[in-house]
């Protein structure tokens, strides 16, 4: 599903440049529960934004879902982000005047559907994770947990290939943080590619397969102990 | 596109981006607001002045000039200066046949006379007339007729009044035409009654007319004219036929052609274009405040827009990550500005027309209105909010522009 090969990336920072990633192989197969681990500066997050189409490498192949992704122009990009991916944001990134039905709906607004068809799927998502009845409530009326599920409902509306979480229980407590990695693992039960990026150890264990960063490289690639004890 | 036009979202996104910043929206609105409404009073006003002018000077034929005689100021074949000069029937029938492009050359007398119907009295100018001094100034028959070829020909006493000697002379509500009424002990029939216009020829109190060769029996005025008014055809030039006419009756009457004071002569023509020239002269300048005004207001809503897309990077960036493409955030940024410009627009219009009719119903009326239907046309109308929504899209491109400069990945990133 997700395939790097020798991902190189640089950013300029005065006059030297900063090498963030220095050659990075990874093969991510349809299906897999993956958590990608590092401390901060460790490339974790520039790797989310090249594999998220919100940047673009420098050197190094890229293919998603069999694609060659090269010469993006942000049109291209917008049309393949929104067709093949899905993301929650650490901050959840809801739009703060939209209610939580019309939020979930928004990617499917830009992919051209229409208005009616749109809100049965997105009530669809909603019931799915649990906030049917939050549907006409604004974000600043959900509980933290509740936000991170109405931004889970609106990454997986398109139905994309692959969801792409950046600390996704960065910001909750812990026991919310637990029942949002179950909402995950359900999807993933489901056979949703899920690539989550975190920085406690704890949540990492609850993927099927961690890899680890450090100084733009990787340092181990390992199932999971718990995955292979159910 | 249509589409767009139509979705709920598209609504909905203008209003709540509008709505969150309320009161700085407001006072930009306002800014455009305030450009058009000011071309809308300002070309409404300038319109009502140049009405007030046609209403006024409306009566005479703007190409016409009035030639009279006065004294000679330089000796000439043996006559001294300040040789008293007087006009001739003569005079008018070379004219009439030596110099082209005339339309009409109508003589005229004038005196003051005291006239009297029954007890009352009054002191009013009485001109000696043709039946074409109709033609070349309107009067505005209420009653009855103007002097007629008849009334020349047979030396009639009848006579034309004014409405304002009218009231002086008669009763309210009754009929003055088939009365008669004494001008220097006289007895003229009343066969019409008109209406006059701003600019009166005559007296403050408006003329009597009567039929020109009975002017020259009552008053012993032989063959001559006291004064005449010339019109010209259209396309010959008003103030060549002055000169010529002047220079023709110079000889005539064996004045020096240099002599530049024994003719006297009011070119009506000139008069007139000086004042309107005044009144292009003002649209120009209200044009230029106007759009000039539109302009600063037009970029006081770009410069909100660029504000209000500082402010909402995050969420552009938010929406750009789910999918949307550069244009439909573009789209989404020149539409709001359109948007505003078009309500500003819109209210600076319909705040100007009630402006306008305020004018109208203050300055417009009575006796004398200082202007006469202050309006604009709708073509004009049309044109301004056509600038405004193109002015707005063209402003609208710079925010948009930087919405989309600004990479998502920049825009997402945490604070």
């Amino acid at each position: 599903m997700i395939k790097i090969e020798k991902l190189h990336k640089s950013y300029p920072i005065g006059k030297d440049s900063l090498h963030v990633l220095k050659g990075l192989d990874l093969h991510i197969k349809e299906g897999e529960f993956v958590a990608i681990m590092g401390s901060s500066g460790s490339g974790k997050s520039t790797l989310l934004n090249i594999v998220g189409l919100l940047d673009a490498h420098d050197s190094g192949n890229y293919y998603l879902n069999g694609q060659l992704i090269e010469n993006l122009d942000e049109r291209k990009a917008a049309i393949l982000r929104n067709k093949f991916l899905g993301f929650v944001f650490q901050s959840f990134n809801l739009i703060n005047y939209k209610n939580a039905l019309e939020n979930v709906a928004l990617p499917l607004y830009y992919s051209g559907m229409g208005r009616k068809e749109r809100n049965e799927i997105a009530m669809q998502y909603l019931e799915k994770v649990g906030l049917a009845d939050w549907a006409t409530h604004l974000p600043s009326e959900l509980s933290g947990g509740q936000k991170q599920r109405v931004a889970i409902a609106r990454a997986l509306v398109t139905k994309p290939k692959v969801v792409l979480a950046d600390e996704p229980t960065g910001a909750l407590d812990s026991s919310t943080s637990h029942s949002v990695m179950e909402l995950l693992k359900e999807i993933n039960r489901e056979g949703m590619t899920v690539f989550v990026i975190t920085h406690e150890e704890d949540i990492a264990e609850e993927t099927d397969r961690i890899v680890r960063l450090k100084d733009g490289v990787i340092i181990s690639d390992e199932k999971t102990l718990k995955k292979s004890k159910v | 596109m249509f589409k767009f036009l139509l979705d709920t979202d598209t609504w909905q996104e203008i209003y709540s981006s509008i709505r969150k910043n309320k009161m700085r929206t407001a006072i930009t609105v306002v800014g455009v607001m305030w450009g058009i409404f000011l071309l809308v009073v300002l070309l409404g006003a300038a319109k009502g002045v140049e009405n007030n002018f046609n209403r006024l000077f409306g009566d005479f034929a703007t190409n016409s000039v009035f030639v009279w005689a006065q004294q000679t100021s330089k000796p000439f074949k043996g006559f001294q200066e300040g040789k008293g000069l007087t006009l001739k029937m003569s005079d008018l029938e070379s004219i009439r046949n030596e110099i082209k492009g005339l339309e009409f050359v109508v003589p005229r007398h004038q005196t003051q006379a005291l006239t009297v119907n029954k007890f009352k009295t009054g002191n009013f100018g009485v001109f000696g007339d043709y039946p074409e001094f109709d033609k070349v100034q309107k009067r505005n028959l209420v009653y009855g007729r103007f002097i007629n070829d008849n009334d020349i020909k047979e030396k009639k006493k009848v006579c034309v009044i004014e409405e304002e000697i009218y009231k002086q002379l008669f009763d309210k509500d009754e009929y003055p035409i088939g009365q008669y009424i004494k001008i220097n002990d006289i007895n003229y029939n009343v066969v019409g009654m008109y209406k006059e216009g701003q600019i009166g020829s005559g007296g403050p109190q408006g003329n009597i007319h009567i039929p020109f060769t009975t002017f020259q029996q009552v008053y012993n005025r032989g063959d001559s004219v006291g004064w005449m008014m010339i019109t010209g055809q259209p396309g010959f030039d008003i103030t060549q036929i002055e000169s010529d006419v002047k220079l023709l009756l110079k000889n005539l009457h064996n004045v020096h052609p240099k002599d530049n004071r024994a003719f006297g002569s009011f070119n009506l023509g000139k008069e007139i274009a000086k004042v309107t020239g005044f009144i292009t002269g003002m649209q120009f300048l209200t044009w230029f405040v106007g759009i000039a005004t539109l302009i600063a207001g037009v970029f006081a809503i770009g410069n909100i827009l660029l504000i209000t897309v500082k402010e909402r990077t995050k969420e552009i960036g938010i929406r750009r990550a789910l999918g949307a493409k550069p244009w439909e955030i573009k789209r989404q940024i020149i539409m709001e500005s359109v948007f505003l410009t078009t309500i500003a627009g819109a209210l600076g219009i319909i705040f100007g027309g009630f402006i306008l009719m305020i004018i109208d119903a203050t300055l417009g009326k009575g006796d004398e209105p200082v202007l006469t239907n202050p309006t604009v046309d709708i073509p004009v109308i049309l044109i301004a909010a056509l600038t405004l929504v193109v002015l707005g899209t063209l402003i609208g491109l710079i925010p948009a522009q930087t919405a989309v400069s600004i990479r998502p990945i920049e825009a997402l990133r945490e604070e």
